[in-house]
């Protein structure tokens, strides 16, 4: 289980504003973090991962405190053993697809390697360098490397955004085999309602840095909310 | 070739040699900090290091000579613990070439770590790897064109210094007689032909040095 209070000040194009969390999030929940540009959805993320300092709260994870304002705690990113996905993915250029991956592995074992290439089937390119690959190849080969370091918890940022509508929604699928994989928490920021119904099953909505709305994805988009937050969402 | 040429283009070359070696140590943690770290008065540690840029050369040979004078703490110092006196010497020229050339080898070493995306630094640490083992195995390897240009930057303007070398060195042959200062002093003596020798051999050096540099902004991608 994860416990998130956390508050944060960020810059926003519409000034400066605080992002206010506060939510638990349930084992092997694959989560999606829902909302316009600037609503605080990626510092949530790095927050998460250890990569941006909270101004204050606590950050719990599994019974292990991640983050305590009052106590002083902050564990640093390596300790924190998360898989981080970034928008424009980060694969090392001087590495190939295999070394990619494998140097993410704790302890170098080749059968894991074999087995995370044939997952997302990226046999064929184990020996090319990232820069050839495709929109669609960078994202498995990502997914694969988040996956390699058996972490404790998957953070993916807007995975799909760079890629076609076809290719979304092949790699959609992707996405819930690595979570079903790793059998533990997922976090995904969207702003695309259509991903956000193929794959989470619970959402935080997030608007200015506040949660507006959270819980399971077809309570959020019930239908009688479904308009307001989709006008809602419209009109940010 | 007489024995003298040689050995002030030998003695040119080891000061140039020394000097990248020296300033690739010291350089890359420097680089690494500016282009990573914020701290108290980083602007004015930037602009120390890009002095050399603007300030004339006799500038710093000037003080370089009053610090290494005895009757100052530093030279003193030097003179009472290890009874050397910097002035006039190999090391000393060679101390004051590794402060000028400074900003040749930290810009072109900092504009690389920062043109790396945060990214793979962030994703590094996210799988658990260390600042130096990222730096090793993910930021060097993917700045290696602004390596060459730092290293050979670095060597080409150490060939080429005149005015730190002639104000703290003075022209000892053998010792801190370098080629550029041979021109000078060739000239004076009217011997123009071996002034021309010097001349065309550092003319070539410098050529061949920027040429490879020139030749590494277009073939980044030949690394992978």
């Amino acid at each position: 289980m994860l416990k998130i209070d956390i508050q944060r000040s960020m810059l926003t194009s519409e000034g400066k504003t605080d992002l206010k969390v506060c939510s638990e999030i349930q084992s092997n929940e694959l989560l999606c973090l829902f909302g316009h540009s600037g609503a605080g959805k990626t510092t949530l993320l790095r927050i998460l991962a250890g990569l941006t300092t909270p101004d204050k709260g606590r950050i719990v994870f599994n019974d292990t405190v991640w983050y305590d304002s009052e106590k002083k705690i902050n564990v640093p990113p390596q300790k924190r053993n998360v898989g981080y996905m970034f928008q424009d993915y980060a694969l090392f250029p001087n590495m190939t697809v295999e070394k990619n991956i494998s140097f993410a592995q704790k302890e170098k074992n080749k059968e894991e390697v074999d087995k995370l290439l044939t997952l997302f089937d990226l046999g064929t390119l184990r020996n090319q360098h990232p820069p050839k690959l495709s929109g669609g190849q960078k994202q498995r080969v990502a997914l694969a490397r988040a996956l390699a370091a058996k972490p404790n918890l998957l953070l993916l940022d807007e995975p799909l955004s760079a890629l076609d509508f076809d290719m979304r929604l092949a790699l959609q699928h992707e996405i819930r085999k690595a979570h079903e994989v790793l059998n533990t928490i997922t976090l995904m920021v969207s702003h695309d309602l259509q991903e956000v119904f193929h794959l989470a099953s619970s959402v935080i909505m997030l608007r200015n840095g506040t949660v507006i709305k959270e819980g399971k994805t077809a309570d959020v988009f019930s239908q009688a909310t479904e308009c307001k937050s989709r006008m809602e969402y419209l009109s940010l | 070739m007489n024995q003298d040429f040689v050995n002030t283009l030998l003695l040119t070359g080891r000061l140039a040699s020394w000097t990248t070696v020296i300033l690739f140590i010291i350089g890359f943690p420097i680089a690494y900090l500016l282009a990573y770290k914020r701290f108290f008065l980083k602007a004015v540690v930037e602009a120390l290091i890009s002095m050399p840029l603007v300030l004339p050369p006799t500038v710093l040979g000037f003080y370089m000579l009053v610090a290494y004078s005895p009757q100052n703490a530093f030279g003193r110092f030097l003179a009472e613990h290890f009874n050397t006196r910097l002035a006039f010497s190999f090391e000393g020229v060679l101390i004051a070439s590794v402060l000028f050339s400074l900003p040749f080898m930290i810009q072109p070493l900092q504009n690389g770590l920062t043109s790396i995306p945060k990214s793979f630094r962030e994703t590094a640490y996210t799988l658990g790897k260390s600042e130096f083992t990222t730096f090793i195995r993910v930021l060097i390897p993917n700045m290696i064109p602004s390596i060459i240009t730092a290293t050979a930057m670095t060597f080409a303007h150490c060939i080429g210094e005149f005015g730190v070398v002639i104000m703290v060195g003075g022209n000892m042959p053998g010792e801190t007689r370098v080629a550029s200062i041979a021109i000078y002093d060739e000239v004076q003596a009217l011997n123009y032909q071996t002034a021309n020798q010097y001349s065309f051999i550092l003319f070539i050096i410098s050529l061949l040095i920027l040429t490879l540099i020139y030749s590494m902004n277009g073939k980044k991608k030949i690394f992978f």
